[in-house]
């Protein structure tokens, strides 16, 4: 993974799985974090990436950054907002 | 007695094929009814139908096997509960749309208050053919804009505000068209490629973009015994009065120019695809 200055408290991939489960997947790891952490998230070029981003804005966290991994890939990193 | 069909079907009622029944079409904007007008529905399709409604293809609510003898109480007991008959024929017909931005998360403008105006100000207006109009709020089309002979899409004009970026990179991968480019920090918009979807601005984290709502028009679409995609003439309306003025110009091009059971596409194309779109650039420019 490209570096960056992000503390990583959990990571989730959802490289395994298809729309709509890649959001849920998140959404639920996300349910697992306290208010503040931060969360990377493994997903699959092409419909994840254009979508679960704006998926996990709607639910009112923060994103921070999204990195291609070079391989197909993208993680972006989520910051939980609310409990 | 003499039955006067085209009367009936102006105001809404189709005949069936059982004699002295009529399916009685009622007027909706934008697909919404409330639940007083839902529930007058019910029980005059209790009373004088057969108890059943049909969901039309537009978005409208027709109550079959109404009696040519209850025509005039149906009509009354149906405005106890604000609802009016609707039109058929050669007008402007009912205004269809989406749910829009009001409810929807991907909506890029207020269909149901545009549908609104344009019914105040359109709605059975007599003309040589049906005329139909949907609204549409975004790039998702759910409401089929391209093939009324006026469709009206919602989309979204986006300027990157720089002082606000993170340089996450949402935006670059939810663009579906390819249109942004980030390079050293620096986002460029591809203006050529921008097809005005807004998913840059919904994706944003913090939503770093300068923006104008607006509206896409197409015109000539139609979609029954002939079928053609509307198109349009100007990329990007941001005004919504000039879309008004560019929807008066051209219900204005058809009533003078067609010929009567003309649709608006054959009109264009018999009378010329460049007078129109030069009528509708002079509204646009004036």
């Amino acid at each position: 993974m490209a570096d960056f200055d992000f503390n990583i408290d959990d990571s989730v991939d959802i490289t395994d799985v298809v729309c709509p489960t890649t959001f849920v997947k998140a959404k639920i790891a996300l349910e697992e974090l306290d208010e503040g952490q931060i969360l990377a998230v493994k997903m699959n070029d092409g419909e994840p990436v254009q979508n679960v981003p704006r998926s996990i804005k709607e639910e009112g966290h923060q994103i921070l950054k999204l990195i291609n991994n070079e391989d197909g890939t993208f993680t972006l990193i989520v910051k939980k907002v609310g409990e | 007695m003499t039955v006067d069909y085209s009367t009936l079907k102006k105001g809404g009622f189709m005949r069936q094929k059982q004699k002295n029944n009529f399916s009685l079409r009622l007027r909706v904007v934008g697909g919404n009814l409330t639940a007083v007008q839902l529930a007058k529905i019910a029980e005059v399709a209790e009373k004088f139908g057969d108890g059943h409604v049909h969901l039309t293809s537009r978005q409208s609510v027709e109550i079959p096997f109404i009696k040519l003898d209850d025509i005039d109480n149906v009509k009354s007991a149906l405005a106890e509960g604000n609802v009016e008959p609707g039109v058929c024929g050669p007008r402007v017909r009912t205004i269809t749309a989406c749910q829009g931005e009001a409810i929807c998360p991907s909506g890029c403008i207020d269909t149901y208050s545009l549908a609104k105006e344009l019914d105040d100000r359109y709605f059975a207006r007599e003309l040589p053919h049906k005329f139909k109009f949907g609204i549409t709020g975004c790039q998702n089309n759910c409401l089929k804009a391209e093939e009324n002979d006026v469709g009206i899409k919602g989309g979204i004009k986006v300027n990157w505000r720089e002082s606000d970026c993170i340089k996450c990179g949402v935006c670059e991968k939810a663009c579906r068209s390819g249109a942004i480019d980030i390079t050293d920090g620096v986002i460029t918009v591809d203006e050529s490629k921008c097809n005005f979807c807004g998913r840059c601005v919904k994706a944003c984290p913090t939503e770093a973009w300068d923006t104008v709502h607006g509206y896409i028009v197409s015109f000539g679409g139609l979609f029954g015994n002939s079928i053609s995609k509307g198109e349009a003439v100007i990329p990007f309306i941001e005004d919504k009065e000039k879309l008004l003025e560019i929807c008066d110009a051209a219900i204005e091009f058809f009533a003078e120019n067609a010929n009567a059971g003309e649709r608006f596409k054959f009109t264009i194309d018999r009378v010329g695809k460049d007078k129109f779109t030069q009528k509708i650039l002079e509204v646009y420019n004036g």
